[in-house]
């Protein structure tokens, strides 16, 4: 027994190490004063991230990438609420295949997405824009947004509704003033998780990119000049602690929502 | 008499090939307390929801206070419910909870907040007003859910075995409150419970129903008194049963052959439902004696005791009658003096006819 529990321990020791290891090499070479991205490290510097500051195409690219990732969390949240109410409350023909259908792109290899959605929008004739990544993007990111909203849709006891319907309020404001209310938790981690998938998404965004890159893109373009990589190590720096500090931000609602109300949810992450 | 603050009639209510209801008809009477009793599954809570308008009858007509209820919708009805689960949005104070009804009639702020204070200190919660819902008891959920739907000054408060969920020392206490508020506001109160206890004690008339169908409706004192089937009788209290065979009917008496008891002529009232059908005697526990000393009664019977289960302030005896080996349960009050016989002891049993029951 006791070997074995030894085995468990060096198991998750190496697990956790190659999970976090180059993450945290990303800060250590950011700060690195060498143009060489290798051990063993030369001086302490900042450099590299005010390279990042005069960088207009990476301002551009960010750019893009917000707004699509805004756009997209955004528009995949509605579809996801109209379809997770939809799924709990009420029952339709079809409904079970419906979903299926639905929610297919979670695990549909996305750059057959990506390659699907470029022919059809280059056979009907528009142009590759901003729009056309964030099409692509929606339709990957609705399924998560559905599979979190889901959960909180069910979580609602009905009789909720029925008091509020009961007490002489309309079905459309009972949906304002206690539905979204009570699934307000699972709205912010649905909002928070499709715009963390749209931010970081390569493969559709190169497929539909046009002439307008999105961050990944762009960081992607830029590997191929060596003497880039140290300012790109400044940059997934800063992407990473702003996706921490999100992450605390969003779960610090999801724990006050909870206390708030009370109720049971399954929307968050940490 | 004034006319019946609910009628329902012909009530039909079908899930697919289930039918939940099947032809109910129901008066109920403005202001009285009223109890839907029966076991889970016999179409009570269908009953209610249809009332409150959450169900669709499939066939049958729904008056409530004169007004057709056929398509309209619960957030128009005259009614209010409280919910099994209490339904306390739980993102709202008990004070917005209970402002909700009147905040969507649209009423003046003055007004909503006088009567919301009201209606708090109605259910005894003075001073929660602002306190959040969801670290609430279950008896301070309960209350909150009374205030929320009185404060609309309902025509019928509709109840959803509001008292199911709580311990039994509360849920002796609110049922008298339940009883006292009633009484207070003079809405007629519509309560669905399985509990049998709980609808003697509070109701002013019972129905009980079974398999979708109403079997009785009655005062507490006639469905125990007067039960109109053993199943009924059965639901309601201890009942024991003695087979029974009508002999012949002339006017108002009726000869019957109870095996175990002899050859009876009962007067034809005692047959509660009706003498079709009828294969047996009932009678209440309470009703038979265990004859002790020069004790006598109307008619004794001598039986063995085949167990004995003490109570403290009661004692339930099973004795089994001479003839065919029939069992009935006696209950008697430990009084002074009274000894307890033992399993296997002989006990004289006292009985009375006016004390039978004559069940289908």
């Amino acid at each position: 027994m006791l070997r074995k529990g030894h085995i468990f321990k060096w198991y998750i020791g190496i697990f956790l190490v190659f999970l976090y290891a180059p993450a945290i090499l990303l800060p250590v070479f950011a700060f690195n004063d060498s143009s060489i991205v290798s051990f063993p490290l030369k001086g302490f510097t900042t450099k590299w991230f005010a390279v990042l500051q005069t960088n207009e195409t990476l301002h551009v690219a960010v750019g893009n990438s917000l707004m699509i990732a805004v756009t997209t969390a955004l528009f995949s949240t509605l579809f996801g609420v109209l379809a997770a109410r939809a799924s709990t409350r009420f029952v339709f023909p079809a409904r079970r295949s419906i979903m299926g259908f639905i929610m297919l792109p979670m695990v549909l290899p996305e750059i057959i997405i990506g390659v699907s959605l470029l022919v059809v929008i280059i056979q009907m004739g528009f142009e590759l824009s901003l729009w056309s990544i964030i099409l692509g993007h929606i339709l990957i990111c609705t399924p998560f947004c559905i599979a979190i909203l889901s959960s909180a849709f069910m979580n609602l006891d009905q009789s909720l509704e029925e008091a509020s319907f009961d007490l002489g309020q309309t079905r459309w404001n009972t949906f304002w003033l206690v539905i979204i209310p009570l699934v307000m938790p699972g709205i912010v981690a649905s909002l928070l998780i499709a715009f963390t998938i749209s931010l970081d998404e390569f493969i559709i965004a190169f497929f539909l990119a046009g002439t307008e890159p999105t961050l990944p893109v762009y960081i992607w373009g830029q590997l191929r000049f060596p003497a880039k990589l140290p300012s790109l190590m400044a940059l997934g720096t800063i992407l990473l602690v702003l996706s921490i500090s999100l992450l605390l931000v969003a779960d610090y609602f999801r724990r006050r929502g909870i206390r708030k109300t009370g109720i049971e949810n399954t929307g968050g992450f940490l | 008499m004034t006319q019946p603050i609910i009628q329902l009639s012909g009530l039909d209510k079908f899930y697919g090939n289930f039918q939940a209801l099947s032809q109910v008809d129901l008066d109920i009477k403005t202001g009285e307390f009223f109890s839907l009793l029966g076991p889970s599954g016999c179409g009570k809570t269908t009953l209610l929801r249809s009332i409150a308008g959450f169900e669709t009858p499939s066939a049958g007509s729904l008056y409530i206070d004169g007004q057709s209820m056929d398509g309209v919708p619960a957030n128009k009805r005259p009614t209010n419910m409280v919910f099994q689960s209490y339904a306390i949005f739980p993102h709202m104070s008990v004070a917005e909870n209970v402002a909700y009804g009147l905040k969507a009639r649209k009423l003046p702020k003055a007004e909503i907040k006088t009567r919301v204070t009201d209606a708090i200190a109605m259910v005894g919660l003075q001073g929660f007003g602002e306190r959040a819902s969801h670290g609430l008891s279950g008896g301070q959920r309960q209350r909150v859910a009374l205030a929320r739907a009185l404060v609309l000054k309902p025509r019928v408060l509709l109840l959803d075995e509001p008292l199911s969920a709580l311990d039994k020392k509360l849920r002796e206490q609110m049922q008298s409150e339940l009883r006292q508020l009633q009484r207070a506001v003079g809405i007629t109160f519509v309560l669905v419970t399985h509990d049998q206890e709980e609808a003697l004690t509070m109701s002013d008339r019972i129905a009980v129903m079974f398999d979708g169908t109403i079997a009785q409706v009655a005062t507490p004192q006639d469905l125990y008194g007067q039960p109109c089937s053993r199943r009924v009788a059965n639901f309601i209290g201890m009942m024991n049963f003695l087979d029974a065979k009508i002999l012949s009917t002339s006017g108002e008496t009726v000869d019957v052959d109870v095996q175990s008891f002899g050859k009876l002529t009962l007067p034809l009232g005692q047959a509660t439902g009706g003498l079709e059908g009828c294969d047996a005697v009932g009678v209440r526990p309470e009703m038979l004696t265990i004859l002790t000393g020069s004790q006598t009664a109307e008619r004794e019977i001598e039986a063995v005791v085949s167990e004995v289960f003490y109570y403290g302030d009661m004692t339930y005896y099973d004795v089994r009658l001479p003839f065919k080996e029939e069992s009935v349960t006696i209950t008697m009050r430990n009084t002074a003096g009274r000894s307890i016989l033992g399993v296997g002891e002989k006990a004289r049993v006292g009985w009375s006819a006016s004390s039978l029951l004559l069940l289908k």
